[in-house]
């Protein structure tokens, strides 16, 4: 008898859309000139019109920002500053139900990870920097303790809630003002966000978000008025900024691209590593940063783990993702879709193994099997270049070094997992490991204390804890 | 994450129905008498007066003195392909001679008992004395032969970690149990889910080697049928749906009945019930 | 609250008519907290607590040692679960409390204004003081191993780490300057790291520390992690002192002279034992005072084969 679970979806009534945003500027919306349409990916129906942020548009903003530094957000105290901060915070977690399913429909991620991932993690962030605005004397960066002033931010649309917290919370903890722009491809929840801007009273200027694409962020990079630029996305563009920051007195942070090695050793727990290495790739549709994207089996164990992995994909649910009872949604836009297309065809060309489980994918919307390449090597375009869907590449070693050594293999070094049950071993692997972020017998585990950014070319810079603070205060570097 | 399933209208309505046939209905009360057994046995049978739609439980649990009681009720009321499960081997600390036990397990098949819920010797396990506690369930195995199908209580509660737990499943499934069982009810914490993951795991990776199916038994701190249902979910994805029925799959249980029932005419009904409509046992 | 006294509440004229004016108000009950109830004092005594004027306010418990030994019964136990809550979840309901007091700010204002004499605006910015010293504790909760922790560079194949960790149950004498701010001054730093407390209010002006009894009972605050005795300072603390299950005292509210005595008594079971200046405002907050109640756990572990 088969247990066949009946569609449970959650009620999209809760997330009221309306048909056409403009930008939050000066703690008002400011109509638009133009605009573009905000899609929901699962179903490709139009969700609303998101306006196209002009350089004018990003003049407004910085005014107003650079106006609200200078008159009202310096002269509060950090102990009003967090206060705000902690009204943030609890307004999302009254808004939370809202804010998961406006990420659902606006991103495509399944609303199981939007409700107990996205939006309880980002109202952490803004309780704990809250936390930090008063004290940051005591953060062991730098005895000033004095912000940039006007900070401009340009976000990803990964975890598009999350990665607004990521950036706003330390910014106005530690008393800048914001300029910032979401990702094209995901503007409502930060357009919500601004609802609760309002909510909470926050002074008229100290947040300002402007929507639109790569121009509106170019007319932010380039904006004499603003004092630091904090990036995340791909690790291309982030190059195109820093050359274009260069000859500027703009500090820069970046948070990048990786190809994270997920390293398993022969005395590795076999179930839980399945599970870590299906967490790994496979939550958010693989859409994330410091993905466990490559698999580095120990020869020993390979087949077991391999047979293992593919029988556990076969119960991998991929379908709407309002249902409660789905694991893959669908991918972001059709343009990342034609991308993850295109490396996999270069990975069967390689003489990859490529192997999906037998799963029904609907018509419409962007989707993506979850996908398996074994006999990969180091040479394929495959295990270099960072494919950002649910593509797992896997590779083998014999040694513990040379697991260290194809896990370092590449100019990225945002994170890697390791899986083992010896903990001398677990920690000379760390040691070795030249990434940002690295999790022993688990993956993807998030939280507002722990410093996350990348080694190499993974990024410049960490967010969150006490290290994440420094991005934000002038310090002595010039 | 498997926790997190939501369970809707018609596949909540079949897990109900299927957990209910999957509850092994338990009284092991010192103060037990053969007019609370027969009780019982009578709700064991038909779960809903009101209702005969209700399908049978899966199995009565009592102990080894009230089996004959319970097995001439059944047969009486004419219930009679609805097994008598005996906790047997000085259920539930396991602590006295081989002797006794053998006896215990002799005296509850004689009686008419048709499964047997036996314990492991924890205190020869955690003490690492693992051919001890194989060669005592080997030998109860021998005294059950084709007459009973024998069930092996691991406490899970007293074996604490997860690696433990995992051991003795395999000590047990190697030494003839028919179904692995978590606990004996008198011990907290008992059928946590991990522990359950654990166990599941182990039945399936079991089948892999030896091609034979061994069921299991999650017993004490079910109480409501989100409990259960969170159950059958670690089933259908660990084991797989070839687990998911009474020949394999059992819930030891006693509060968890009337709850799976209020559950079961909310769903009919479409309103809320109250626990006066349905019986006490 | 108001006057205490009877108001006119029948006034009669002479023909005999009658009409009701004014209201009698519901005296409050102060009693003790202790698991999350509130309890009378088990000795059944009591004693007068008068407004700065000499009126009577009311009739507060007078704690008995047994009163303490229960309290310390219920902290002990609620202990363990406090300190594993997650730092982030503590913060959480620490913040809840601020909420719930700035949500009582007048009634606050008035019981403190009424016991001490201090103006209504002094009164009031006091109860504001206070709500922003709890959030600012509740800020620290998840930032204290940050501050106090560190993997340290010992020269060898061994990874190093000190965590900071909650020393278990506190007893706090509390100061008797400013009722409300001085009590939750010497209770937030004790609780913010997972300690769980007995605290025992100033002797004279008792009644802010009871009654924030009751904005704890609605803040998700486990039964029992925090305790509030009222009585006489001066005849608790020796059993304070010798209680060999508390393991830490703040007796800031003692008098200097006082202090010998129950340092001396709380040799028996190591105490870790500190007084602190008064704290009249946020600007003397300072962290050392959450971890003057904390252990610190190193921890070796090889690396390598």
């Amino acid at each position: 008898m088969n247990f066949e679970y009946a569609a449970a979806p959650e009620s999209r009534s809760v997330a009221k859309i309306d048909p056409v945003y403009g930008h939050f500027i000066n703690g008002n919306w400011v109509a638009g000139s133009s605009h573009f349409s905000a899609i929901n990916p699962a179903t490709e129906e139009v969700l609303s019109s998101i306006s196209l942020g002009t350089a004018a548009d990003v003049d407004a903003a910085v005014k107003a920002a650079r106006t609200a530094f200078d008159k009202s957000w310096s002269k509060l105290s950090g102990r009003e500053r967090g206060k705000f901060l902690f009204r943030i915070a609890r307004i999302m977690q009254e808004r939370s139900r809202e804010f998961a399913v406006l990420e659902t429909l606006d991103n495509g991620k399944p609303i199981r990870e939007s409700r107990d991932v996205d939006v309880p993690l980002a109202a952490a962030h803004f309780f704990y920097h809250a936390g930090w605005a008063d004290k940051l004397e005591f953060a062991g960066v730098d005895t000033t303790t004095a912000p940039h002033g006007v900070v401009g931010q340009i976000i990803p649309w990964n975890f598009p809630l999350l990665m607004l917290a990521w950036k706003v919370a330390p910014a106005l903890a530690t008393g800048n003002t914001v300029v910032l722009k979401p990702a094209e491809t995901t503007s409502l929840t930060a357009l919500l966000f601004a609802q609760v801007c309002q909510q909470a009273g926050l002074p008229e200027g100290v947040v300002n978000i402007v929507t639109g694409d790569g121009s509106t962020g170019a007319a932010i990079v380039k904006h004499p008025g603003i004092d630091k630029i904090a990036f995340t996305g791909s690790t291309e563009v982030g190059k195109l900024i820093a050359r274009a920051v260069a000859p500027t007195a703009k500090s820069l942070t970046l948070e990048l691209g990786g190809k994270g090695a997920n390293i398993v050793f022969g005395d590795a727990a076999i179930d839980e590593t399945v599970e870590g290495i299906v967490n790994g790739i496979f939550f958010n549709q693989g859409h994330v940063c410091c993905a466990g994207s490559r698999l580095i089996l120990q020869e020993n164990i390979a087949e077991e783990v391999l047979e293992k992995l593919k029988r556990r994909m076969e119960k991998i649910r991929i379908g709407d993702p309002l249902d409660k009872n789905t694991d893959l949604g669908a991918i972001n836009s059709a343009e990342q879709l034609a991308k993850i297309y295109q490396l996999t065809a270069a990975g069967d060309a390689e003489g990859a193994n490529r192997w999906s489980p037998n799963c029904a994918l609907p018509d419409k919307g962007f989707w993506f099997a979850p996908t398996i390449f074994t006999g990969v090597t180091q040479a394929h375009r495959i295990a270099r270049e960072e494919i950002f869907g649910p593509v797992l590449s896997v590779l083998t070693f014999r040694t513990p070094q040379e697991a260290i050594e194809k896990a370092n293999n590449t100019p990225f070094g945002l994170s890697a997992g390791i899986w083992s049950e010896k903990g001398s071993n677990i920690l000379w692997a760390t040691q070795q490991l030249r990434a940002g972020v690295i999790w022993a017998n688990t993956f993807n585990k998030f939280d507002p204390a722990s410093p996350f950014g990348g080694y190499k070319e993974s990024g410049w810079g960490r967010e969150g804890g006490r290290h994440g603070l420094s991005a934000y205060l002038k310090g002595a570097a010039k | 994450m498997l926790a997190t399933r939501s369970i809707k209208t018609t596949s909540k309505a079949w897990a109900i129905d299927t957990a209910i046939s999957m509850v092994d209905l338990t009284t092991l009360e010192g103060a037990d008498t053969p007019g609370k057994v027969q009780a019982l046995c009578s709700k064991a049978f038909r779960p809903d007066p009101t209702d005969i739609s209700v399908p049978q439980v899966g199995a009565v649990c009592v102990y080894n003195d009230m089996v004959a009681i319970a097995r001439q009720h059944l047969d009486a009321i004419g219930a009679k392909d609805l097994p008598v499960a005996a906790v047997s081997t000085a259920f539930p600390s396991g602590r006295a001679s081989m002797a006794v036990k053998l006896q215990d397990t002799e005296d509850a098949i004689a009686a008419g008992a048709a499964e047997i819920d036996m314990v492991i010797d924890r205190g020869a396990f955690l003490s690492g004395k693992y051919i001890e506690v194989f060669e005592e369930i080997a030998a109860i195995r021998q005294v059950c032969g084709e007459r009973a199908h024998l069930k092996v209580i691991l406490e899970t509660g007293e074996l604490v970690t997860y690696d433990n737990v995992r051991k003795a499943s395999y000590l047990a499934m190697l030494a003839g149990a028919d179904f692995i069982k978590t606990s004996t009810g008198k011990v907290t914490p008992a059928a946590t889910p991990p522990v359950v993951l654990v166990m599941l795991e182990a039945v399936r990776d079991f089948y892999d080697l030896t091609k034979v199916r061994i069921g299991v038994k999650p017993a004490g701190g079910i109480r409501t049928t989100k409990d259960a249902i969170k159950q059958l979910v670690l089933v259908n994805e660990t084991a797989g749906p070839e687990w998911l029925n009474p020949s394999l799959f059992r819930i030891g249980a006693s509060a968890l009945l009337n709850d799976l029932l209020l559950q079961r005419m909310k769903i009919s009904d479409g309103y809320y019930a109250s626990p006066n409509y349905v019986t006490i046992d | 609250m108001g006057s205490r006294g009877w108001p006119p509440w029948l006034e009669c004229l002479p023909e005999g008519s009658c009409k009701v004016s004014g209201r009698l108000e519901v005296m409050k009950t102060y009693k003790l907290y202790i698991n999350g109830a509130f309890p009378r004092t088990e000795s059944g005594r009591s004693y007068e607590i008068s407004a700065h004027n000499g009126e009577f306010l009311a009739n507060a418990c007078l704690a008995s040692r047994k009163d303490l030994r229960d309290a310390v019964v219920a902290a002990r136990a609620a202990q363990p679960g406090w300190a594993k809550a997650t730092a982030y979840n503590r913060g959480q309901i620490m913040y809840r409390i601020a909420e719930m007091l700035e949500g009582r700010s007048d009634q606050f204002a008035q019981e403190i204004s009424l016991q001490t004499g201090a103006t209504a605006k002094a009164s009031l910015q006091e109860v504001t003081d206070a709500v922003d010293l709890l959030v600012w504790y509740a800020g620290w909760s998840d930032k204290l191993t940050s501050l106090a922790g560190a993997t340290n560079p010992v020269a060898g194949p061994f990874y190093n780490f000190t965590v900071p960790e909650a020393l278990g149950v506190v007893g706090i004498i509390a100061p008797k300057d400013k009722p409300l701010f001085g009590f939750i001054s010497a209770v937030a730093p004790v609780l913010v790291s997972g300690n769980t407390a007995v605290a025992l209010a100033s002797s004279s002006a008792p009644l802010s520390a009871i009654s924030f009894a009751e904005v704890v009972a609605t803040s998700d605050l486990p039964n029992g992690v925090l305790n509030i005795l009222s009585g006489q300072q001066s005849e608790l603390a020796p059993w304070f002192g010798s209680h060999m299950d508390i393991d830490g005292l703040d007796i800031s509210g003692l008098p200097s002279d006082q202090h010998g005595a129950i340092k001396e008594a709380g040799v028996e079971n190591l105490k870790r034992i500190s007084a602190f200046p008064n704290q009249i405002d946020m600007a003397s907050a300072e962290p050392g005072r959450i971890l003057a109640f904390m252990e610190a756990k190193t921890v070796w572990h090889p690396i390598g084969n």
